[in-house]
């Protein structure tokens, strides 16, 4: 494999992880704050479609970001009431979340565009386009550094970038700021945090919101910058690879990114070479699929570090217990 | 002192529930300009108003059946299974792996040893999730959505690289043989002058499907095993302190389960498909969930629940074939049946108790 070849294969790597990226650390904020969330996968693909619709009908894909944020919100809202406010079980929650994006997304385009399902293609100002960072054509022709920051550091979308930075903003968030401490507080502990005198609904609301908008972002980012468009069920199975790149980092922001970028740089290996042949031996492209749900079984069942959630995870709070 | 007669709790809160996501589909169907009567005589007319459409209902509602007991089993054991999809699957590859190594005389014998394989698959599938649960204490529920997604792997790999005939482009096996091939509704109730349920898939594995809610309800109700999942189920502490196995009772509970949604194979691929195909199991696995919750995970529930989302998928089939809507709307009202009756619970159940207490007060 050549230096051009990896470059190719890690500048891919970068684009498949971001929307992981984006959703783990949406369901990083859920979690923590004790809420388990697996309708990821659900606010993922309402976002990729209102996005995509927005930015088709107005030629804006910023308007197409917003829509999208707010469709993740409005389900985050939803997945709100059925765990917070109504204590219900928070895994059929997330169930119902996934079932009804899935359907509500074709339904809505069918009766939008007619196209089968899809929106129409995106072109132009309704895409987030990549962008070229200052000097990355002086530098290109240098040796091994100009292509590294030519090609894998530049030339990416906006969210790329909003993505990786989110990182830093989380860890500062989290671990240096009231709000941080509250809501690991209350996603281990939420009778101290009531005692405290701190509202554990209102922080797991806020919890929720966060995620909404992480995973709204994520969305966007699949059908306005990955793709030009948005296609039925295209988010494929990503909100449980975050899912599972989220135990894979044991709930840790920094972790969370490393594990992405493993796992999608597993999803662009297997997206480049269909059968791997490693001198007679062939792995075949399945085994690249099932890879990250593997390793996370492995993670969970403890054989090399134990992952433990947040204590009150899937624990609705009541009061008086 | 319960605070609602059980007549309520097993019958009226399921039923709101029921209405509350009947009106938000019918408000769905409006909002993308259609008519919500029109939609739902045309349902009718096409699921139940013929053998034909009997004939799908009660195919699909006999893959509910599996899947929904499935499901029930592992969630009086407070195990939530969302592994059904992958089981079933794994069910398929075992029923497709017996019906064509094994040259078989008779479909009864067939059908046995499908239903042994089957049976075994799902459950194996199964039971590395429960063990890590049990042993491991790994999250059932994210342990088997995982299992789900490497069941789809596994599946993809047999039927490109193994299973498929050569020369076929289509990642599917080759038809099973003829002595394999269950009777359908079709061969068994048409009479030499009239034929009925022409040409629709249901077919002998209904009546097994009834057998297993009435097994299921008989280990769950009747027997010592039963008990102790359901006491579990209640308790993890409460059972510990009364002698029971946590190990035991994780691992009994979903090996049946699995066992139940590997069974779903007898139907889809043995009766229906004749042959294993990529995504065999349509999502019966997940409708499981929502089949068992609507049925407050008692067999009767899961019968009549099933039989009801057998005639919401045909009808939908009927509405995507007839009108501007398409087939995604059954899964719109699938969400909806999830949410009311599994998430939102609490929210029909707290103002009926209260409703009920007032009632009781009045009385006394």
């Amino acid at each position: 494999m050549d230096f051009l070849t990896l470059i190719q294969i890690l500048d891919s790597t970068v684009r498949l992880a971001t929307p992981l990226l984006l959703a783990c650390l949406a369901g990083l904020y859920s979690e923590r704050a004790g809420i388990f969330d697996i309708g990821l996968e659900g606010k993922m693909l309402a976002a990729a479609f209102f996005s995509a619709a927005i930015a088709a009908l107005t030629g804006n894909v910023w308007l197409g970001l917003l829509a999208g944020i707010v469709a993740s919100m409005l389900l985050s809202g939803l997945h709100g009431l059925a765990s917070i406010t109504f204590r219900g079980n928070q895994l059929i929650s997330g169930v119902a979340i996934n079932f009804l994006a899935s359907g509500m997304t074709v339904l809505i385009a069918q009766d939008w565009f007619s196209q089968g399902g899809r929106t129409p293609s995106l072109s132009g100002g309704a895409r987030f386009n990549p962008i070229t960072l200052p000097f990355a054509e002086v530098v290109e022709d240098v040796p091994i550094l100009g292509a590294i920051y030519s090609e894998l550091i530049s030339g990416h979308s906006i969210l790329v970038y909003l993505a990786a930075a989110s990182v830093p903003l989380t860890w500062w968030v989290l671990y240096r700021t009231r709000f941080g401490l509250r809501l690991r507080a209350v996603g281990e502990a939420p009778e101290a945090v009531d005692t405290a005198g701190v509202s554990v609904v209102g922080l797991r609301f806020a919890a929720v919101a966060i995620c909404g908008i992480l995973c709204g972002i994520a969305g966007a980012y699949l059908s306005t910058a990955l793709q030009a468009g948005f296609v039925k069920e295209m988010t494929a199975g990503r909100g449980f690879i975050a899912l599972a790149a989220l135990i894979f980092a044991k709930w840790r922001p920094w972790h969370a990114m490393w594990a992405c970028l493993l796992f999608g740089f597993l999803q662009a290996v297997a997206l480049r070479y269909q059968n791997i042949d490693l001198g007679g031996l062939v792995i075949p492209v399945q085994v690249m699929d099932a890879l990250p749900y593997i390793l996370t079984v492995v993670i969970l069942a403890g054989f090399v570090g134990k992952a433990i959630p947040p204590r009150a995870g899937g624990e609705p709070y009541v009061k008086e217990r | 002192m319960d605070k609602m007669p059980g007549w309520a709790d097993a019958v009226l809160v399921p039923l709101i529930s029921l209405v509350l996501a009947a009106i938000l589909s019918a408000l769905v169907i409006l909002g993308i300009g259609e008519d919500p009567i029109a939609a739902v005589k045309l349902m009718v007319s096409g699921a139940l108003g013929s053998t034909y459409g009997w004939g799908y209902t009660l195919y699909y509602a006999t893959n509910f059946m599996f899947t929904g007991l499935g499901f029930a089993v592992a969630f009086r054991a407070a195990m939530f299974n969302i592994g059904g999809e992958g089981q079933a699957m794994l069910g398929g590859l075992g029923v497709a792996i017996v019906c064509l190594v094994i040259p078989w005389p008779h479909w009864t014998l067939a059908l046995l040893g499908a239903m042994a394989a089957g049976m075994l698959f799902g459950a194996l599938w199964a039971a590395i999730p429960a063990y890590l649960q049990a042993r491991r204490g790994s999250h059932i529920v994210i342990t088997t959505i995982m299992f789900n997604l490497i069941g789809a792997a596994v599946l993809n790999y047999m039927l490109v690289n193994v299973m498929r005939p050569k020369g076929s482009m289509d990642p599917a096996t080759r038809r099973f043989d003829e002595t394999t091939n269950l009777p359908t509704f079709q061969d068994m109730f048409s009479t030499a002058d009239a034929v009925v349920f022409r040409g629709a898939p249901a077919n002998v594995t209904f009546f097994i499907a009834i057998l297993a809610c009435v097994l299921v309800w008989l280990l769950i109700w009747r027997t010592r095993l039963g008990y102790e999942i359901r006491a579990f189920g209640h308790s993890e502490t409460g059972a510990l302190y009364a002698g029971i196995s946590p190990f035991k009772i994780i691992m009994i509970a979903m090996l049946i389960s699995g066992g139940l949604s590997g069974l779903m194979a007898i139907n889809n691929v043995m009766g229906e498909a004749e042959r294993l195909v990529l995504n065999a199991t349509e999502g019966a696995g997940f409708i499981g969930i929502a089949v068992a919750l609507m049925g407050r995970n008692h067999p009767f529930g899961v019968f009549v629940a099933a039989i009801l989302f057998g005639f919401l998928y045909q009808g939908g089939a009927e509405l995507a074939l007839w009108t501007n809507i398409p087939r995604e709307l059954i899964v719109v009202i699938q969400a909806l049946v999830i949410l009311f009756t599994g998430a939102l619970d609490n929210m029909v159940r707290m103002p009926l108790e209260r409703i009920f207490l007032r009632l009781r007060k009045g009385t006394s």
